[in-house]
């Protein structure tokens, strides 16, 4: 209990750190790899509360893909470098900071009385359809409910993805001019007449080709 | 304070949540940052679902924090394909500069 306690601890204070250096970094590299360290610490929370199947897939969808798709854009648009103050602005000089910083900590401060002061509903215990059970992994307990009770919210978010997919790829795909790409159509399309020339062939004169 | 409860992930939530908020508001040099921060307060929700869904014995929270998993990668692809598009058009991300719109 000691040790749950102190990896606690230890893993959120990782993560908060982290979270505020993603904020404050004047390099957006170095953004980008608080944001891994952050995802990296909370997936380990996940992990040590019992959610191990989420956890690995933070790790690989958060880690492995969106930060590494955050990274290639970071490095490809050149912006890496923040130049000047940390937040001040060109064109109002800095008012926005305690405007944000106010509104920020009145949210926080609400959401701080409300985990102070909430309740369970009485009859919440009753209405809980899926009960972790503790026989199977929680890999397996999650693939029985997703696979049945969710299959098609699981679809619906495949399509999501498939429609992001084709959005970026729309979004960023640009006509170059000048270069030189294979016409599949007009490759498979070649008949017999126009890829094949039979010439007369006179003895000893040889072939005209451009004739 | 030795025992983890439900508490405690609930307030290491709020912070990040707060965290993520304040980088949305303060940050006027860089859209990727903002992009970031939204990903730290979609985070700060999966950390409240599946602590919730740990403490009170049911996995549908854990099934949404997979869901939600899914549209903050599509979320992501998108906002990010957008800024490419943006950079290449006007040469700059900077928030103060994105003005088009006249917000």
């Amino acid at each position: 209990m000691i040790a749950h306690s102190v990896f606690f601890y230890i893993f959120s204070l990782i993560a908060i750190v982290s979270a505020v250096m993603v904020t404050v970094s004047k390099n957006t590299v170095h953004s980008v790899f608080f944001l891994i360290l952050d995802f990296i610490s909370i997936s380990c929370l996940f992990i040590m509360i019992g959610a191990e199947f989420l956890g690995m897939i933070m790790l690989i969808v958060y880690v492995g893909a969106v930060a590494v798709l955050f990274l290639f854009v970071v490095m490809m648009l050149n912006v890496a470098e923040q130049k000047g103050q940390w937040f001040s602005s060109r064109w109002d000089g800095g008012t926005h900071i305690p405007v944000g910083l106010l509104v920020s900590l009145i949210i926080f401060f609400e959401l701080i009385i409300v985990i102070g002061g909430w309740k369970y509903k009485p009859d919440l215990l009753n209405s809980l359809s899926i009960n972790i059970s503790t026989e199977v992994t929680n890999t397996r307990s999650i693939g029985n409910v997703l696979y049945t009770d969710y299959i098609h919210l699981f679809q619906i978010s495949g399509m999501i993805l498939l429609v992001a997919m084709i959005g970026a790829i729309v979004l960023t795909y640009r006509e170059r001019v000048g270069v030189k790409r294979q016409s599949y159509v007009k490759q498979i399309s070649r008949e017999r007449d126009e890829g094949v020339d039979l010439v007369e062939a006179e003895k000893n004169k040889g072939v005209k080709i451009d004739a | 304070m030795l025992s983890i409860g439900l508490g405690h992930y609930l307030t290491l939530a709020a912070i990040i949540f707060t965290i993520g908020v304040v980088g949305i508001f303060l940050n006027r040099k860089n859209v990727i940052v903002i992009l970031m921060s939204i990903e730290l307060i979609l985070l700060a929700v999966n950390i409240n679902l599946v602590a919730f869904s740990i403490f009170i014995n049911d996995l549908s929270g854990q099934i949404f924090t997979l869901f939600i998993l899914t549209v903050a990668a599509a979320e992501a692809a998108i906002g990010l394909a957008i800024i490419v598009v943006y950079f290449r058009n006007s040469d700059t991300i900077r928030v103060e500069e994105i003005k088009n719109l006249k917000g």
